[in-house]
């Protein structure tokens, strides 16, 4: 083999529309992190070798063939319930959460894994049941997603179980759930509200009561919207320039290299930088919208579909977390907030979407 | 529901389609979404969030400029600042006051006088202001409570520049004090538009020259913008101006002459001006008793003022520029003037003094102090023995109105403007004076007693310190101040207070030469001052007075030993030396002293030969030389029982 040969066999199996779109995505990420850090490079590199490993995951999996990716899905489900039920009996507490499990190793925080496990488990589901769907197999796909984020709604991780319960409900909708259904859903989740507010925690009413008036606990739990919201709307059209955020230099932006490194970026690149961010974003979720409709068979038709539904949602909760339409739940900005496990988790869904996307050919039959 | 549906392929990927197509709009939905509300924070409401940003960023700090020195003429320093600590407390950031400052006591002093000022200071400020409790802490102190901080919210130890002054109640009437500043202060700061260089600064001065001379002592605030982080802490300094001290204030005050004076006073209550002839400048100003000012600066608590105030010596009054007195004989040197001057004496004209006088066509007498009378009189020996007699007919050939005329061109009925606020005017008499205050008209018998000092007139001790450096420099009075120089604290350039002529009385020369004569010879033998001069190397030109603090009834006899001592008379003594070219006049008070020639005139005679001989005291050496004998006499004792 000649090394263009080995090099196209390397590349096979990548899409290079969405590998552009990681890319900048990522770019943007180390960028921001440098000046959110105060110049600290160590955090950019830590940030590198997190990305380094999650692209080796996404070539893996994106070589992988689909009956492969299916085959997982029963093993990576399980796995995860076993874990969740782990962590609700001897998991770790830590800031008055139970969501770690300490397996003597590592340290691990099950709900990650099921951001893919029950997406994967629900289409893998439809798939067996492709020919005759009813109502019945719905109401199964659907018990499949409350058990996790029920477990994890109890940790209590309120954001995550949120996140998975779209990702989800993605699956649903994009299999073919009745209209009818969803509208008697949504009815009937507006009409349990005051029952479900009973339920929620004190500190979760609290943040959802900030939303409306941050002001009332400045330097409380309203902390964190004021100053983000400081941040973004002080950047202005063009922003501070780069490196020149003073609310994030002087640090009063909490969280600023994680989950609020969106105001960072707000701050310094202003309304400008904001629209081309957007723009990134967008790329890559039609980007996956494309690879979706182009989808071969039911289960990745339904897996790439939320995989690129779920992307966005998470981009949106965060933006609208930091700008202040949205309460603050722990949902780390995609592939540009500092941390290796949700950059491995995405990257993992993406090198799925990559799979779906180059090995059609060999599937169809 | 158990019907098994054939799946169309090709329904099935149509109905898959629109639910991406339904997918791709609720994503660009969403992407709106956050787009609209970007462009709402960073454009409609970008002002807003940069105006936060910035104070966020900004603290705008002032710094508190060095009050000004206050100094005497030689360079001693009367006033300066020190650096110390104070612990404060922020009411609004304790939860239970009381605890704290009981649980604070454990730690340092808190004396009971401390907690009635701070409750006097929290009725008096705002919850978020940061109040004193205790003032000039011991390093130990500070050491001691810096290890425990943790345990006290909302209370800190500050470093403050205290004022502080060396002579304390010697110097209290003179330099008034500085205090903190109230909500009077702040009022009128705001009418001079000045509360932004206040900003930082919690003392004001309240009285005396602190006050007189605030805005020279205060200096220009200065500002520093300081970047900070979330925690407060200053990051960098964006821009600073520098503060200005405060001027510093050079007095013509002489702090030797002032502390001798004040000595020289014993356990007298009472007043001394000693005034430099020639320019005004006033070399003491002494107002017995004094009081601690330092009392003053951080509020003085309820106990303390109850005590100054309640006194019976009432030490809070400012004697020389507030302190009203009739002038008694005093006066007399003026009056002869006056009666030279409108012809209504000559100098060779005489009377015969049966001790006596009557108004024509009135049986009342009008006594004179000497029961049986001085014989016979001229004007220079109605100086010198102080005749009443004689000048009881005076007054009355002269009328009250030429009387008027005459001792207002003296300056007296008026402020002399010295460079101090709250001096009072005195009273000097006349026919519309008593008709607008009693609504009555002028009696002639209420000119006779004029004539001496009394009846209605009152003078100030500053007032007739003013009139004597008056006549000693020949009818050219200088307005007395007491500040010399201000000493600008930037460029160190002086600037000399200007001499500001005051009075301008036209005496001739033959008249002057007389009285001044007279005057010498009341400090020689013969004269009712001659203790003042004994000894003296110089000629002293003087005038004794006694102001009457009880009326005597028509008949009844003045006894000292019968009455209380608070009703004996005050004592006056007005001199100025040498005679023939004065250097220094000096008026003296000594309240319920008696005879002027013999309380008060030893006193003026101490400052004076301090002033032009440089002679300290010999009593004090005295005294100190008696005592460590007897010391060492009671050890020699000792000794022998070993």
């Amino acid at each position: 083999m000649t090394r263009r040969q080995l090099w196209q066999g390397f590349i096979e199996h990548l899409d290079m529309p969405l590998l552009l779109g990681l890319g900048l995505l990522m770019s943007a990420s180390l960028l921001t992190l440098y000046s959110a850090g105060n110049h600290d490079f160590e955090r950019v590199l830590a940030q590198g070798a997190n990305i380094l490993v999650a692209m080796c995951c996404l070539w893996v999996v994106a070589n992988l063939p689909l009956h492969y990716l299916m085959r997982t899905a029963v093993p990576i489900y399980v796995l995860g319930m076993v874990l969740l039920i782990g962590v609700a009996l001897f998991g770790d507490i830590s800031h008055g959460a139970r969501r770690w499990l300490n397996l003597g190793v590592a340290t691990i925080q099950p709900s990650e894994l099921m951001k893919i496990g029950v997406p994967l488990m629900m289409a893998w589901y439809f798939e067996r049941h492709e020919a005759s769907l009813t109502m019945k197999n719905y109401i199964v796909a659907t018990l499949l997603l409350l058990m996790p984020v029920a477990l994890i709604a109890r940790q209590p991780d309120l954001g995550t179980s949120l996140l998975i319960s779209a990702s989800g409900f993605y699956v649903l909708f994009l299999a073919g759930l009745s209209w009818r259904v969803i509208g008697g859903f949504a009815l009937a989740s507006i009409a349990s509200a005051p029952v479900m507010w009973n339920l929620l925690h004190e500190y979760q009413r609290h943040r959802i009561l900030m939303l409306f008036d941050p002001s009332q606990d400045a330097l409380g739990k309203g902390y964190h919207t004021i100053q983000s919201m400081i941040a973004v709307g002080s950047g202005g059209l063009f922003g501070k320039g780069y490196l020149n955020g003073t609310q994030s230099h002087l640090d009063f932006l909490p969280e600023r290299t994680t989950d609020f490194i969106f105001a960072v970026y707000s701050e310094e690149f202003g309304l400008i930088g904001n629209f081309i961010l957007l723009a990134m974003y967008f790329f890559v979720i039609a980007r996956g919208f494309v690879i979706t409709a182009n989808a071969s068979t039911y289960f990745t038709r339904l897996m790439a579909g939320s995989i690129t539904l779920t992307f966005a949602t998470y981009a949106f909760v965060n933006m609208g977390m930091v700008s202040g339409i949205l309460p603050v739940v722990g949902v780390p900005l995609p592939l540009v907030s500092y941390g290796g496990t949700s950059m491995l988790t995405l990257l993992l869904g993406f090198g799925m979407l990559m799979s779906i996307q180059t090995h059609k050919k060999l599937v169809k039959t | 529901m158990n019907r098994i549906e054939l799946k169309n392929h090709q329904q099935e990927i149509f109905n898959f389609r629109l639910r991406l197509v339904i997918s791709i709009v609720f994503v660009l939905l969403l992407l709106g979404i956050l787009l609209a509300r970007f462009v709402y924070l960073q454009t409609m409401r970008h002002d807003y969030y940069q105006t936060l940003a910035e104070k966020n960023r900004i603290s705008v700090v002032p710094i508190t400029p060095n009050r000004g020195l206050i100094l005497d003429r030689n360079g001693v320093v009367l006033a300066h600042n020190f650096a110390g600590y104070t612990l404060e407390i922020t009411p609004s950031k304790v939860a239970n006051l009381q605890a704290t400052i009981n649980e604070l006591a454990t730690l340092i002093d808190i004396a009971p006088r401390d907690r009635k000022r701070f409750k006097k200071l929290m009725a008096e400020s705002h919850d978020f202001e940061t109040l004193l409790i205790r003032s000039r802490l011991s390093d130990e102190e500070v050491a001691r409570f810096a290890a425990q901080q943790y345990r006290f919210p909302g209370v800190e130890i500050k470093a403050r520049l205290f004022r502080e002054y060396p002579y304390a109640d010697k110097t209290a009437h003179l330099l008034g004090y500085i205090g903190r500043i109230n909500q009077a202060d702040v009022d009128r700061l705001e009418k001079n538009d000045s509360t932004s260089n206040y900003r930082g600064t919690d003392y004001i001065g309240k009285t005396g020259l602190e006050q007189f001379y605030e805005d020279e002592l205060h200096g220009t605030t200065g500002i520093e913008q300081v970047e900070v982080d979330s925690a407060g802490r200053a990051v960098r300094i964006l821009s600073r101006s520098a503060p200005v001290s405060g001027n510093t204030l050079v007095l013509s005050i002489d702090a030797k002459l002032q502390e001798i004076a004040e000595q020289a006073f014993g356990d007298y209550r009472g007043a001394l001006v000693a005034i430099d002839p020639a320019n005004g400048e006033v070399l003491a100003f002494v107002s017995r008793p004094g009081y601690d000012p330092s009392l003053f600066i951080d509020g003085i608590d309820e106990e303390s003022w109850k005590e100054l105030n309640d006194s019976p010596d009432h030490p809070l009054n400012n004697r020389v520029l507030r302190g009203q007195y009739p002038a008694g004989s005093t006066i007399k040197p003026f009056m002869a003037l006056a009666g030279l001057f409108y012809n209504a004496r000559s100098p060779e004209f005489s009377i015969s003094d049966p001790g006596f006088y009557t108004l024509p066509g009135n049986r009342h007498r009008y006594r004179d102090w000497k029961k049986e009378g001085h014989g016979t009189v001229n004007l220079f020996r109605s100086i010198v023995v102080s005749c009443d007699t004689y000048y009881y007919g005076l007054a009355v050939e002269l009328g009250i109105d030429n009387i008027f005329n005459y001792l207002s061109n003296f300056g007296f009925g008026k402020k002399t403007g010295i460079d101090l606020h709250g001096e009072v005017s005195g009273l000097l008499p006349s026919q519309e004076w008593k008709q607008k205050r009693y609504k009555q008209k002028w009696y002639t018998g209420d000119t006779v007693s004029v004539g001496i000092g009394q009846g209605y007139s009152l003078v100030t001790p500053l007032q007739l310190a003013h009139a004597t450096a008056t006549l000693a420099n020949g009818g050219i009075g200088h307005t007395p101040h007491l500040v010399r120089e201000v000493r600008n604290s930037g460029s160190n350039k002086s600037t000399l207070q200007e001499n500001k002529p005051g009075l301008d009385v036209k005496i001739a020369p033959e008249h002057l030469d007389l009285v001044k004569r007279a005057m010498v010879a009341v400090t020689q033998p013969g004269g009712t001052a001659v203790q003042a001069a004994t000894g003296a190397p110089y000629a002293i030109a003087g005038k004794t007075g006694t102001a009457q603090v009880i009326g005597m009834k028509q008949g009844e006899k003045y006894d000292a030993s019968k009455i209380s001592e608070r009703y004996h008379d005050h004592a006056w003594f007005m001199a100025f030396a040498p005679a023939e070219q004065p250097r220094i006049a000096v008026v003296v008070l000594a309240e319920n002293g008696g005879h002027g020639g013999s309380t008060a005139a030893p006193i003026a005679r101490k400052v004076m030969d301090y002033y032009l001989l440089g002679k300290v005291p010999q009593t004090d050496a005295a005294v100190i030389v008696k005592a460590t004998g007897a010391a060492s006499g009671v050890a020699e004792v000792e000794e022998e029982h070993d």
